[in-house]
């Protein structure tokens, strides 16, 4: 087992994630990922020291039923981001084995990437056994991929409540459907999922299947907001396989994250206060809350833990909580 | 008495091809003296994926699975001496197979023979190379369209041709049943005929049907083998009758040419394969209802590497013995009327049609590649022969049953027991090819490359622009570069995400036992082992790795698995960017040494020389002692069928370089 890193060790390791170096990116990947007691100081430093360099990076949540192409528009998302001279760092999620443990991380050479590029970064997560469609470390991989890349995609698995987990981790939320996929709507309908900052009706590949699509969905959402759930939400119709849309998807998002530039810190403490309450439930349950003394106890523990330590850290720091509540 | 009337014999083939055109050359002519009736052209994988010898890609592979042809002058020195009028030439070709046939054209137009007189088969059916081969270029609805443009081309000008081979072969490879092998192949030939029958006029489409044919597999089961082929015999009629509405029966004749199980053959005691091998050959020839057109044979030692021409010759001599020795030629169907046969016949018929039902319902062969499914259903038929075989339910003589054996006298020289491709031939054979392009006439060359990409914009057939660039000296990798820029590049879902293994029995501790390792590996690294398994290089045949890659799954790793056609430049920055415990690499073309030390030196590099890096494939024994000298941690070759067994070593191997 190797010795925990020392205090400068780390810092020249933030170096090293500011500056590009794909191995030290990699390494404090591997860090934050570290679940073991031994490894929480040394993930505190190295995320504190990359705090104020992480809000540089725009963070863009992908999300959708599976089978709708995340992946194959992930990536020409990344190519077309790379053309305008951003760089990109990619987290890709997948299913964890319930029975094993294992995954199979499949997408990435299905991206096509070209190796030799030093803005591109990709690294795949396994959900370990999380409920929802993020691992437990997305939020500090992403904190670690943000103080490096102008932007950072998030991939999500597509099953449990993704759209849900992955808003907080995200400045923006693409909902990825196919034409004619009414079930989503359904959904939105039904309030089980929020409603996301942009759709992409992704396998419109070519223009007058993207016309129908775009104006199929048109409809729905009107027929939504008359009933007072929806709102007017940018649409694109894109295709991965032929690329039709790309630059509109990455207009629509931009556009977005300007519109959110003034409240974009208070929209992210609120991402990790929530994502934090949510992993402590998670881990806790409902005995969790109530021995914190319930809700409003929780989210004022939550501000607090939040106040030194980033998301995932800060969940440590309730359950040690939690753990001396107990005890008394 | 008089002597009996005997049926014409199959045509006798060998599959061959290597090093450079002009060693193909003198094989095909020694071969040709030898008895053998009709050619098979093997081609290498740069020759098969639309690369020029000097591409990146190519590095360490040109010659070694086949020959390379890179242009008309290849073409030329492949058939010195042959002429083509009256040869029956078999090429074992995919995606360039309209490239391939327009410079075996170009060829007779330039020595004056006659097109029409032509005959031979392109295989040219890219829907087993998506689900198990893996030389695809281009996306299903492209391909789909090359392969027509194939056809509609020959039913014209060269009527003999067999322009596609719709191959079962590859999938019984990749793991299929008798069912799915069925299913499968009749409903590739029903989406290439579907999509033919758009784009020829009505009275010549009987005659397109007519010249569909098949390349089936026959495995060690020969009395289910021998049913299979029966069964496919009366599906196709059927189908041609009511689809396509063909009675004739010339036309709606089931022709298919076979090259017999190399899946089974096994690595320890290779002598027992050549019984195999002909076991297998008379599933195919028995039956005179439904007997072969061709047979190819594989060598006796093809689980050890490349089979030398003496390997061919013994597998020819078993063809040779079974036609001309044995009274089978002389008698009517042998099974006509028996009761057992007509049985199993008839269930492998409602099987294999319902499955064809189901992928129908699905939206046809090719929606049901790219959705994964049929990719997704053959790795588990895969995996759950290979667990019958670990598990000792399905007996393979010397390899999980009867291993002791005397020393063979046949591989006691073990490394001149194959053949080896000098390493010379790559520079040689590029050195030709730089010559080739400094002697052409560029301003040809370019406006030859221009009609072809206009006439692929178009949609309109490929062939006559592609035969005008054959004779304006364009090479194999301008040709598919002109297509790629049109139709784009596909990769095929690898079907290993949402495929379950079964759990056997007696294998269910040993998996509890490496689960348990690996939680408590997790608890001591701080997170989960991570495994990479990548295949370097152009090689497709990607069973193994998937088998790899679902198993570790199983146990507990977390796995990237990335597909075929991967760099060492792109696994190594995989392997950086993932943060992997180990790289495990796959490479069955034989040009494991090329690529595994290239994979090696890339990761010192990159900073990840403590990495432990194994590799499987069909690695001669010499070759495996220079790569562990080099620093590969493990080989694994056919021999190592325990899938369990290896994921102890893997597992193990990461907890060493933990503890070290």
């Amino acid at each position: 087992m190797p010795p925990e890193p020392t205090a400068d060790a780390l810092v020249e390791l933030a170096r090293g994630v500011r500056a590009r170096d794909k191995a030290s990116i990699s390494r404090a990947l591997n860090l934050v990922e570290d679940r073991r007691t031994s490894a929480r100081s040394s993930v505190g430093t190295l995320l504190g020291a990359l705090r104020d360099d992480a809000p540089r990076g725009t963070r863009v949540g992908l999300t959708g039923p599976p089978g709708v192409g995340k992946s194959s528009l992930a990536a020409a998302l990344a190519r077309e981001i790379r053309r305008t001279g951003r760089s990109v760092g990619i987290v890709a999620i997948d299913p964890s084995s319930v029975r094993s443990g294992g995954s199979l991380l499949g997408d990435r050479a299905r991206m096509g990437f070209d190796p030799t590029d030093t803005s591109l970064f990709v690294r795949s997560l396994a959900t370990g056994g999380e409920a929802g469609g993020l691992s437990w470390s997305t939020p500090a991989a992403v904190h670690v991929l943000a103080a490096a890349y102008d932007v950072v995609l998030v991939e999500t698995t597509g099953v449990g409540q993704t759209e849900t987990d992955v808003r907080h981790v995200a400045d923006t939320v693409v909902l990825v459907i196919q034409p004619g996929s009414g079930d989503v709507l359904q959904f939105l309908k039904a309030g089980v999922m929020e409603i996301p900052d942009v759709i992409a009706v992704n396998k419109a590949d070519h223009e007058a299947l993207a016309r129908r699509a775009l104006a199929d969905l048109r409809g729905a959402l009107h027929s939504l907001s008359v009933v007072g759930v929806g709102r007017e939400l940018p649409l694109v119709a894109t295709s991965a396989s032929t690329n039709l849309g790309v630059d509109a998807l990455v207009a629509a998002i931009d556009t977005h994250r300007e519109a959110l530039a003034p409240t974009l810190a208070a929209h992210r403490a609120e991402g990790e206060a929530a994502w934090t309450t949510h992993l402590f439930v998670r881990l806790h349950g409902e005995h969790g809350v109530a021995t914190l003394g319930g809700r409003a106890e929780l989210a004022r523990h939550v501000r607090d833990a939040l106040a030194t330590d980033a998301a995932p850290l800060a969940v440590a720091a309730l359950s040690a909580r939690y753990l001396a509540a107990l005890s008394n | 008495m008089s002597e009996p009337k005997r049926d014409r014999p199959w045509i006798m083939r060998t599959y061959a091809g290597h090093s450079t055109a002009k060693a193909s050359n003198e094989l095909y002519r020694t071969n040709l003296a030898k008895g053998q009736t009709g050619l098979s052209v093997a081609f290498d994988l740069p020759t098969q994926t639309g690369y020029d010898s000097d591409h990146p890609l190519a590095r360490g592979e040109v010659g070694k699975v086949g020959v390379p042809v890179c242009h008309l002058g290849d073409m030329r020195t492949l058939f010195d001496g042959l002429p083509l009028e009256r040869m029956n030439t078999s090429m074992t070709i995919n995606a360039t197979a309209p490239w391939l046939l327009a410079l075996y054209v170009a060829l007779a137009e330039e020595r004056g023979e006659n097109v029409a007189e032509l005959r031979g088969t392109t295989q040219n059916d890219l829907v087993k190379e998506y689900l198990s081969r893996g030389t695809y270029v281009f996306a299903p609805g492209p391909s789909l369209k090359l392969t027509t443009d194939v056809v509609a081309f020959t039913v014209e000008k060269v009527p003999s041709w067999n322009p596609t081979n719709v191959c079962s072969y590859h999938l019984q490879e990749a793991g299929a049943t008798p069912v799915q092998e069925l299913a499968y192949a009749l409903s590739t030939a029903i989406a290439l005929l579907d999509a033919t029958r758009t784009r020829v006029s009505p009275e010549i489409f009987p005659e397109v049907v007519g010249r569909i044919s098949f390349f089936v597999n026959a495995g060690i089961r020969f009395v289910e083998e021998l049913c299979k082929m029966r069964a496919f015999t009366e599906l196709w009629e059927r189908i041609c009758r009511d689809r396509y509405g063909v009675t004739d029966e010339k036309l709606s004749r089931f022709r298919y040419g076979v090259q017999v199980n190399s899946l089974g053959l096994t690595e320890p005691q290779p002598e027992n394969n050549i019984v195999r091998i002909v076991l297998e050959m008379l599933a195919v020839t028995l039956s005179k209802d439904a007997r072969a057109r061709a047979v190819q044979l594989p060598a006796w030692n093809e689980a050890l590497g490349l089979p030398r021409p003496w390997d061919q010759q013994w597998s020819l001599r078993a063809q040779q013995i079974l036609a001309f020795e044995t009274d089978l030629l002389e008698h009517a169907d042998l099974f006509t009327g028996s009761v057992v046969v007509e049985r199993e016949v008839k269930a492998l018929i409602d099987a294999a049609w319902a499955e064809v039902e189901e992928i129908e319902r699905r939206g046809g062969v090719i929606q049901a590649v790219e959705t994964g499914y049929l990719k997704q259903r053959l790795v588990e038929s895969n995996a759950a022969r290979l667990a019958r075989i670990e598990r000792g339910e399905q007996i393979v003589v010397g390899v999980n049953k009867y291993q002791e054996s005397e020393p063979s006298p046949l591989v006691e020289n073990l490394d001149e027991a194959i053949l080896t491709v000098d390493a010379s031939v790559e520079a040689e054979q590029i050195a030709g090819l730089n010559a080739w392009r400094q002697a052409r006439d560029a301003g040809k060359v370019e406006a030859s490359l221009r009609a072809l990409k206009d006439a692929a914009s178009k949609g309109d057939n490929v062939m006559p622009a592609s035969i005008a660039a054959a004779h304006a000296g364009v090479t194999t990798g301008e040709w598919a570069a002109a297509l790629r820029e049109v139709f784009g590049e596909y990769r095929a879902p690898t079907g290993v995400a949402g495929a379950t293994m079964p759990s056997g029995a007696s294998d269910v501790e040993r998996v509890a036992t490496l689960r348990q390792t690996l939680d408590g590996l997790q608890t001591r690294l701080g997170r989960r082992p991570k495994m990479l398994v990548g295949k370097p290089g152009l090689d497709g045949h990607s069973n193994g790795a998937e088998q790899i890659a679902i198993k570790a799954r199983d146990v507990g790793f977390d796995v990237v698995y990335e597909g075929i056609r991967v760099t060492p430049e792109q696994l190594v920055a995989s392997a950086l960017e993932e943060g992997v415990h180990l790289v495990g690499l796959s490479i069955l073309s034989g040009s494991h040494l090329v690529l595994a030390l290239d994979v090696l030196e890339r990761m010192k590099e990159a900073g990840l020389s403590d990495v432990p890096v194994v590799v499987g494939g069909i690695i001669p024994e010499a070759d495996a002692k220079r790569l562990l000298t080099a620093g590969v941690a493990r080989v694994y070759t056919p021999k190592d069928f325990e899938l369990s067994r290896i994921m102890e070593d893997l597992v193990a191997l990461v907890a060493e370089r933990d503890a070290a």
